[in-house]
């Protein structure tokens, strides 16, 4: 066991919080979500550094990292609210490249060196249209599991935006009838089932950076204002909250990690820790949130607040993919199997 | 970063296993059970035949300098079948004070028997009046020429009906702030003047409460010097058994797994039931947490340093997490989420009973969650010292 992190780890943290730190302050994230949901300059500097191919092999054009290194940046991406669909981005990437090792007829290569921005379903859609599609608004392909046939098509002319409590850029999809099939049958349904899970394993780490961020906002507020002559951390009431919730953001943080780390180390429990990992990170963002607002009194409500925005996001960050029970479920469905009378 | 603990450690586990599976008998588990006890001196003795009780000690004082995650993964097996092992930890409490403040001959006479499993320590730091504030004790020890004479009352002093010595903390000097007058004392259980009563916990679990009544010793019971026993007392707390966590949610999980995969009376198993799915999957995934954090602790550990805000995060959530465990998987059962699991007839599943009674103390010995927090808080949040 060795829970430090590698230089080379290490360096891509640092990397990335610096990226952040310079693109995505909390000015950029209220411009984005006033506007499309997406900040332009944002997403550049991100396809540059290649942030969105990082995960796909290097065989196929990308920068060969495992899943580990995507959640560590996805920690960053959520403590910084980055106004991006990276993570969509890369667990569809990631998926394509999947699919032409598996022989699929697809020019991978054209697709990536497009710039076009690719996003997914991460929820199972019921007939033709796909609602609330993480990135929807603002990518330009979408792939879909319609029924056992994964599908890929333009986005323009079939989506509609969904204002939203993150300001993310969603949109509901109509999937149209000329969508080109990419796969099928089981092979079609690992795919993307593989896809899902790298999704909520990432966005579990995510969350992990929003709760981590929203605790940190209101223990620099505890520490600072005054009342009844005394900082308000010094209350029990106030401090021994906040430290319920340092404990659960590390908790989160080590099974995000963990489920990221299983993906290629312990591939068999892959699925049931980002599924846990998921579930647990957004009930943990969803307390930091809670409780760093209240711990700011009146102010914590206020629009010129940051914590707001780590609160609205901890909530629409995950219910993108569903509430922390849906994710529970595929926590039994892999730990029981299938069978429960829905 | 690697969360796999390693081939050496996974040897020890399994070795551990095996080690169990012959010495954790049925007829152990029922006699605990019965008797509340949680020391049995053949299951040290076996565990020292091992060489298993000071493997993680130096060399120099008869141990194998053993890797401490090893020591964790042993330990994760000895509570993952709730081995009688708290009298070990507060055994090992004690060797640690010997160790670091004991004279050559403390050290000569005490630490090759701890290390055979012969000696059972108990600890005598809580009183009626004091917990957490520990320092506030108020048995007394006054000096007289080459010997001390004591009076107070010890409170859950935990296999002080069976055990050799008890570790004291006691108050020599009253004239100055409270940490700066305490000195510890290490006393046979046999000495005239002690008397020991039992208390049991509505889980059955057998404690005591301790009477010293004109105890007299000799200064040569005396561990470090006098009016330091307060440093005496938390050096020793850090040669606590490395904390394990968690293993108590995984026999409730696992309990709760044997329920749902049973059928009811009406033929379908209760695994069916989407509700019953989340509540179980919820536990299992706030047990996962339990055990990285408390992993992460030990590897801390491991690699030199003192876990402290770890360590109270781990014994916070744990704990915490376990009384919130039990009262859904209670519910989750229905009205037969009371049927004793101490019975004789009990079903696989009465561990959760069990538990109901038995997690309630979890959040409180050993530092309750209110000092944990204020730990986390202060040390880890670097948020003003509370009141």
């Amino acid at each position: 066991m060795n829970l430090r992190l590698s230089a080379d780890q290490q360096l891509l943290v640092d990397t990335f919080a610096s990226l952040y730190r310079d693109l995505s302050p909390t000015s950029v994230v209220r411009a984005a979500e006033s506007g499309s949901g997406i900040d332009n300059k944002l997403w550049t500097a991100l396809v540059e550094t290649g942030a969105i191919t990082m995960g796909v092999p290097e065989e196929h054009g990308g920068g060969g990292a495992e899943m580990l290194d995507l959640a560590l940046v996805a920690e960053q991406h959520g403590r910084h609210l980055a106004p991006a669909p990276l993570i969509e981005a890369q667990v569809a990437t990631r998926l394509l490249a999947s699919l032409v090792d598996d022989g699929a007829a697809l020019d991978l290569s054209d697709l990536l060196s497009s710039g076009r921005v690719v996003t997914l379903t991460v929820r199972p859609s019921s007939g033709s249209l796909a609602t609330l599609v993480p990135g929807g608004w603002v990518a330009d392909v979408a792939l879909v599991l319609s029924g056992q046939r994964l599908l890929i098509f333009d986005l323009e002319g079939h989506r509609t935006k969904v204002d939203n409590t993150g300001g993310l850029p969603l949109a509901d999809i109509t999937v149209p009838a000329d969508a080109t099939e990419i796969a099928s049958g089981p092979r079609a349904q690992t795919a993307f089932s593989v896809a899902r899970f790298e999704w909520l394993s990432l966005m579990g780490a995510a969350l992990v950076g929003i709760g981590e961020r929203a605790l940190e906002i209101g223990v620099d507020y505890a520490r600072e204002r005054k009342a009844f002559g005394q900082p308000i951390g010094a209350f029990q009431e106030v401090a021994h909250r906040l430290a319920d919730v340092a404990t659960a953001i590390d908790g989160a943080r080590l099974l995000a990690r963990e489920a990221a780390w299983a993906a290629s180390a312990d591939p068999d429990r892959f699925h049931q820790l980002a599924a846990m990992g998921f579930a647990f990170a957004a009930e943990t963002a969803r307390a930091a949130g809670y409780r760093s607002l209240h711990v700011h009194g009146g102010y914590g409500s206020m629009a010129e607040y940051d914590i707001q925005l780590y609160f609205r996001r901890a909530w629409a960050w995950a219910a993108q993919y569903g509430p922390p029970e849906s994710a529970y479920d595929l926590v039994a469905d892999q730990r029981y199997g299938l069978g429960a009378e829905r | 970063m690697d969360f796999y603990m390693g081939d050496n450690v996974e040897t020890v586990r399994r070795e551990a296993r095996e080690f169990l599976a012959e010495v954790m008998t049925p007829a152990l588990a029922e006699r605990i059970r019965r008797t509340g006890t949680m020391h049995d001196d053949a299951f040290a003795a076996a565990l020292a035949r091992r060489r298993w009780i000071a493997a993680d000690w130096p060399e120099e004082f008869g141990g194998f300098a053993t890797d401490v995650m090893e020591m964790y993964a042993l330990n994760e097996e000895l509570a993952r079948v709730s081995s009688p092992v708290y009298g070990l930890s507060t055994t090992q409490i004690t060797a640690g004070a010997i160790k670091h403040f004991g004279t050559d001959a403390q050290r000569r006479q005490l630490l090759p028997s701890v290390a055979r499993g012969e000696v059972l320590i108990v600890l005598g730091f809580s009183e009626p009046e004091c917990g957490s504030d520990v320092a506030a004790v108020r048995t007394r020890a006054v000096r007289d020429g080459d010997e001390w004479v004591i009076n107070g009352q010890k409170m859950f002093t935990t296999n002080g009906h069976v055990g050799d010595r008890i570790f004291l903390l006691t108050r020599t000097n009253p004239d100055v702030a409270k940490h700066k007058g305490l000195t510890t004392f290490l006393v046979p259980l046999s000495t005239p003047g002690i008397e020991v009563q039992p208390v049991f916990t509505m889980a059955g679990e057998r404690t005591n409460i301790t009477y010293l009544n004109e105890v007299r010793i000799s200064d040569d019971c005396r561990i470090g010097e006098v009016d330091n026993g307060w440093t005496t007392m938390t050096v020793a707390l850090t040669y606590e058994r490395v904390g394990v966590h968690g293993l108590e949610s995984e026999q409730l999980v696992q309990a709760a797994e044997a329920w749902a995969a049973t059928p009811a009376d009406d033929g379908v198993s209760p695994l069916r039931d989407p509700a019953v799915r989340r509540t179980l999957a919820r536990a299992a995934t706030e047990t996962e947490v339990s055990s990285l954090l408390s992993r992460r602790a030990a590897w801390l550990q491991s690699t030199g340093e003192l876990p402290s805000v770890e360590g109270s995060m781990s014994k916070l959530f744990a704990s915490e997490t376990l009384c919130r465990q039990v009262e859904d998987l209670t519910n989750m059962l229905g009205p037969d989420g009371i049927r004793s699991g101490d019975a004789d007839d009990a079903s696989p599943w009465g561990v959760i009973e069990h538990m109901l009674r038995a997690a309630q103390t979890r959040t409180v010995r050993g530092g309750t969650s209110e000092v944990q927090r204020s730990i986390i808080a202060q040390r880890g949040l670097g948020l003003p010292r509370s009141h």
